[in-house]
């Protein structure tokens, strides 16, 4: 990262209480935002990606709890007081979720929705905040805005709304755009117009985190990438570093096991033994070891160490030679 | 695959396991909320051939027909008209006990796995259940026998037989669905999105699995899919549905390398490429139309997004028509081969 962090996230920790006992979701995870920087927090379901940020946001379900530290431009998030939240939450930090039909209300224009957030802060008159939402129906590709601000969101395909719910998050122009999922629910097609929206975000020297499951979305936007398994961070490192020489092997593992357009077909996936650990059933030592072609003794008794270098860092006892993390 | 029929002189019907002629499904209309009451056909005639052993891939965006095809070779939603033979016999519409032989031999797994198999049975009498409802009453040895044997070659633990859908992993509950629809070794498995909704790295094992599956039975498949990397991997030819109709069809290797069609060719470029170079690289973002603009009837459903589009396209539904080896595509103004 270069720049200043504007989010910086250390030692982050959410637990949530089930029927089966206390849950860890993330468990000590540290990344930090950098201004004007995307970072991709990749990992697959389960692994904490989501909850990092909702705890972030104070956004956590009743029955989680976060601990550990999160700040925003200097300000302690976790455990603030509701009105600090409130500040930050759709005012310089804005959410966009991976679903727009539950992201938008659906009784309500799109007009109403998008003036809301600057209207409830005052930072608008009407009239102020009926011209930025023109602009930036506009600015997301919408056509004739105008007649967007009198419909509702059920008028809209799933495409469009994802639109929508990019514009109202820009509406407070944010410093911070956390995007969790944004295409995940799209056609190829439609993803590939929302992620040109995405690109045009950071335009203003906007900061986006971007959520995703998607090596292919990472690869194309994120200048810098944080790959989370089982509620950790195990690498950080820039994109191209990244997909060029992985330092984890749990990274190497999820870009071999991805289908690709172009090369050999004839040999088939590599894909990744077993499965992901389930929360609360994560023992002690990496929790990858049992999946890791690479595990030894030591990665099943304790902790992995931390290696860093420059820009990158992973979290592990044998990083993968060629990356320049070893020991 | 019809390149293995041609070389034994000529397509006979009977080498043929599945084929599917002028399909049509039509939903019916709700007249209120906004909608007019007229449908939109879902197929608006569709052909299809799977032979013995082979794997097509079905490829589109959400609406185009894909699921509705799925369902419509397994008799699950009822077609207009049009007609499906199983090895060259006709399967009557409507007539359960045809319908009831058909499913014995062409199965299918849906993209949720946790939806298609019941809450309150285990994934071993999930199993069961299948292989003795298309089987008819087997020893109770025997069906354990049979169940334990597909688990194992499913790659599921034994140990994970006697749990419940809801203690397991989706990878884990795929395999079990995968499990119950191949015990009664059916020529033909039908995968809706079956693997969409799985974690990448538990996406390949899948993909593997299927494959494997498909070599060792001599099991046929077809392939539903939005994601065309997968199709890639598993199929050894694509159909490209747009609008209920088939747009392009044709081997793998004609269908990814020089695609005919300005639809697929625009479908391939929307793929995002796992590499930050390549990614980089290519600026070029398809049209900003939506998918939902369905145009007024008559002509090519595609022309209101197609950079080609001339007046011929609103004028006239273009053909399917051959332009190479088992490759044809369905457009007045075909891309040149070199792509």
């Amino acid at each position: 990262m270069a720049g200043r962090a504007l989010l910086d996230v250390r030692g982050l920790e959410v637990e949530f209480d089930t029927p089966r006992g206390v849950v860890r979701a993330v468990r000590g995870a540290s990344l930090e935002v950098g201004e004007g920087e995307c970072l991709a927090v990749v990992g697959e379901s389960g692994s904490g990606k989501s909850q990092c940020f909702l705890a972030c946001l104070g956004l956590l379900a009743a029955q989680g709890r976060a601990s550990g530290s999160a700040c925003f431009d200097g300000r302690e998030l976790v455990a603030a007081p509701r009105g600090l939240l409130d500040e930050v939450r759709g005012g310089p930090v804005g959410f966009v979720f991976q679903d727009p039909m539950n992201a938008l209300t659906p009784h309500l224009t799109l007009g109403r929705q998008l003036g809301e957030a600057v209207l409830e802060r005052g930072l608008m008159s009407a009239e102020a905040a009926r011209k930025r939402s023109l602009e930036l129906l506009a600015r997301v590709g919408l056509p004739e805005p105008e007649a967007r601000l009198r419909q509702y969101p059920h008028e809209l395909s799933g495409g469009q709304r994802q639109r929508v719910a990019i514009a109202m998050a820009l509406m407070t122009d944010p410093r911070l755009v956390i995007a969790d999922e944004p295409t995940t629910a799209l056609d190829v097609t439609v993803q590939a117009q929302v992620l040109e929206v995405l690109r045009d975000v950071r335009r203003d020297g906007r900061s986006l985190v971007m959520i995703t499951h998607d090596l292919g979305v990472v690869a194309g936007i994120a200048d810098r990438v944080a790959v989370m398994y089982a509620g950790r961070v195990v690498e950080v490192a820039p994109v191209e570093a990244l997909f060029a020489s992985p330092a984890h092997p749990y990274t190497a593992a999820l870009l071999a096991s991805v289908p690709r357009l172009s090369g050999d077909v004839a040999t088939s996936l590599a894909g990744i033994e077993g499965q992901p650990p389930r929360p609360g059933e994560i023992g002690a030592g990496c929790s990858f070891a049992p999946r890791c072609t690479q595990a030894r003794d030591a990665c099943r008794t304790r902790m992995p160490p931390s290696h860093a270098n420059g820009e990158r860092r992973v979290e592990c006892v044998a990083p993968l030679t060629g990356a320049g993390v070893s020991p | 695959m019809r390149g293995a029929a041609h070389g034994r002189g000529g397509v006979s019907v009977s080498e043929r396991l599945l084929q599917v002629r002028d399909l049509r499904v039509t939903y019916p209309g709700r007249a209120g909320w906004g909608r007019s009451g007229h449908a939109n056909p879902a197929l608006a005639g569709v052909d299809l051939d799977v032979e013995s052993g082979g794997s097509v891939g079905i490829v589109g965006e959400s609406g185009c027909g894909k699921s509705t095809l799925a369902r419509a070779i397994l008799g699950l939603v009822a077609p207009q008209s049009g007609s499906i033979a199983w090895r060259g016999v006709p399967v009557p519409r409507g007539d359960g006990s045809a319908l009831r032989r058909l499913r014995r031999e062409a199965q299918i797994v849906f993209q949720d796995p946790f939806g298609s198999l019941d809450p309150r049975m285990t994934l071993a009498d999930s199993v069961a259940e299948a292989l003795v409802a298309l089987e008819g009453p087997t020893p109770r040895a025997r069906v354990v026998a049979r169940v334990a044997a597909s688990l194992a070659e499913v790659g599921l633990d034994p140990s994970l037989a006697s749990r419940y859908p809801h203690e397991v992993s989706g990878g884990q509950c795929q395999r079990a669905a995968i499990a119950r629809a191949t015990i009664a070794r059916p020529g033909l498995l039908v995968c809706d999105e079956a693997v969409s909704a799985l974690d990448v790295s538990v996406q390949a094992q899948i993909v593997n699995l299927l494959a494997d599956l498909s070599r060792r039975h001599g099991m046929a498949l077809v392939f539903i899919s939005h994601n065309l990397a997968v199709v890639r991997h598993l199929c050894d030819e694509v159909v490209v549905l747009y609008c209920g109709r088939v747009v392009e069809r044709g081997p793998r290797e004609a269908i990814f390398a020089s695609p005919r069609h300005p639809y697929t060719r625009a479908l391939l470029d929307a793929v995002p490429a796992p590499d930050p170079v390549v990614a980089r690289r290519s600026s070029a973002v398809p049209a900003a139309l939506d998918a939902s603009v369905r145009p007024a009837p008559g002509g090519c459903d595609y022309r209101p997004r197609c950079p080609r589009a001339g007046p011929e396209c609103a004028a006239r539904i273009p053909a399917l028509a051959t332009t190479g080896t088992g490759h044809a595509v369905a457009c007045h103004h075909p891309l040149s081969t070199a792509g």
